[in-house]
């Protein structure tokens, strides 16, 4: 549009202050891609230049108003048309006029609210980004500039494991134990399977990790069910009185942290889905709800006391050890 | 006080094994043995009987081994019944082979060893692979079909597999 105008355009950007310290975090688009995007967490302030560069040196640039605004928003693949923004913050950088050189401007959202995680999924997507634009009559100039948002948390107080007896009545009984029933991302989930009753000819048996986006209220509800991992924890058939130990490691997964209900328009959970598998291909399983949780950076410790850990005898999962780091920011 | 950034991965306590259960039969064995082809009959009237050999440890079989004579009719009994009354997928049974029963052909038809020795393989698979399904060791007809003498067609469908027919 701007080719054919005889009036002046301009080039927008947006520059972040600490745009050389601030760390990058990697966030998938929605194509599919991975992208470097730079991190934010709650509560940090959002502070920057953003540089208006006149395209005809010499030639006005008339306008209705520059601004820059920070957004927080949902976007529903299947609703594209509306966007749900639970944060809105603008700033006027300058009133209508007209420039008569490029210039720049300085911008700072402080303390800016950051409540949920930036999420990019099968049928919704959540996303921070700030957006300078110059308005004009007929075409406003505008450029968006996305950021990555994590939710930290702390060790939670209570974790309790998960110890359940299930089957099929005469059958198939077994006793189940997971840890935890929270994990960090980079978490191990320990756990045993144990037989009381075996009459069924199991051929093996594993652990899945199963991710459930659900978005939609009321009678339009809709669950995306994906399998994030299938890890095989038995070959073989198993009989009463044995026991089969879970050891599985989460940090090679893409996984995020769950999110419950945001700003109540969709939910990720995870779950974990023990299967067993007969002779004849048959599958009886189990699955059970985790919760997935975000630790923050820790420095890492001395060799010496790792070594002492090891050492220690851990009687179930209470865990109630208090943060190293309390990382939910408040500047 | 516990380090929580190096995680613990040792595992979890558990009972140590019963050695008759670690080394005892397992309580899964069930076999199930279709063999012994004999076509009885003459001319037209002629059909094939085969010998139904179960032998099992599982409570819920009334027989621990038990012999019975059955042809592809009551497999296909057997068949329709469970597809009838519960939610199970039944396995698929041989062919019927109608092609084979039609006249002038060149060879023995349905009575063909190699095609008797084909269906005796099928039907053990089909009959393996039902009797361990759970759902269905809990129907009266799978029952009947493996261990009473013959199968009466106008017994009482049911669960459970011991519920005895009315009037007894």
């Amino acid at each position: 549009m701007s080719f054919f105008s005889f009036g002046q355009s301009a080039e927008i950007d947006v520059v972040l202050t600490d745009a050389e310290t601030r760390k990058k975090a990697e966030h998938k688009t929605e194509d599919g891609k991975k992208d470097k995007y730079f991190l934010f967490y709650d509560g940090e302030t959002v502070a920057g230049k953003v540089n208006v560069t006149l395209k005809n040196p010499g030639k006005r640039l008339e306008h209705q108003g520059i601004k820059i605004e920070f957004v927080g928003q949902i976007e529903l693949y299947y609703d594209r048309g509306n966007h749900h923004e639970f944060v809105s913050l603008v700033k006027d950088l300058a009133r209508p006029g007209e420039l008569t050189q490029s210039q720049t401007f300085d911008f700072e959202f402080t303390h800016v609210e950051k409540p949920y995680e930036s999420y990019t999924g099968q049928n919704v997507k959540l996303r921070y980004f700030l957006r300078a634009t110059v308005s004009r009559r007929l075409n406003d100039i505008s450029k968006e500039m996305d950021i990555v948002v994590h939710t930290l948390s702390t060790y939670p107080e209570l974790n309790s494991s998960i110890k359940m007896e299930v089957g099929i009545e005469d059958c198939l009984h077994i006793e189940f134990e997971y840890n935890k029933s929270k994990y960090h991302l980079k978490d191990v989930i320990v756990g045993k399977i144990y037989f009381l009753l075996v009459r069924i000819k199991i051929k093996h048996m594993e652990i899945d990790i199963i991710k459930r986006e659900t978005t939609g209220t009321g009678p339009s509800v809709y669950h995306e069910n994906d399998t994030i991992a299938k890890y095989e924890i038995m070959d073989g058939a198993p009989v009463r009185g044995e026991s089969i130990p879970i050891r599985l490691f989460l940090a090679g997964y893409e996984m995020t942290p769950t999110m419950r209900d945001i700003n109540k328009k969709f939910s990720v959970r995870y779950y974990l889905n023990l299967v067993l598998i007969d002779e004849e291909e048959r599958r009886y399983f189990k699955q059970q709800e985790i919760t997935l949780w975000r630790k923050g950076d820790v420095v890492r410790k001395s060799m010496s006391s790792q070594a002492t850990i090891g050492a220690q005898r851990f009687e179930g999962s209470k865990s109630s050890v208090s943060s190293v780091l309390d990382l939910k920011c408040r500047a | 006080m516990s380090d929580p950034t190096v995680a613990d991965t040792r595992r979890l306590n558990s009972k140590p094994q019963d050695l008759t259960d670690a080394y005892g039969p397992p309580s899964n064995f069930l076999e199930i043995d279709v063999y012994d082809p004999q076509t009885i009959g003459v001319g037209r009237n002629r059909f094939t009987t085969y010998e139904v050999r179960m032998r099992t440890n599982l409570p819920i079989f009334k027989l621990k081994d038990s012999v019975v004579r059955r042809r592809y009719s009551d497999f296909e009994w057997l068949k329709n019944e469970l597809e009838r009354d519960s939610k199970i997928v039944v396995p698929p049974l041989p062919g019927k082979a109608l092609k084979r029963q039609l006249p002038f052909r060149g060879d023995e038809g349905i009575f063909e060893e190699s095609f008797i020795e084909e269906r005796r393989v099928g039907l053990e698979q089909f009959i393996n692979r039902l009797a361990g399904h759970p759902l269905a060791q809990n129907e009266r007809c799978l029952h009947m079909f493996l261990q009473d003498e013959s199968i009466d067609r106008n017994y009482i469908p049911g669960k459970p597999a011991w519920s005895l027919p009315k009037g007894l």
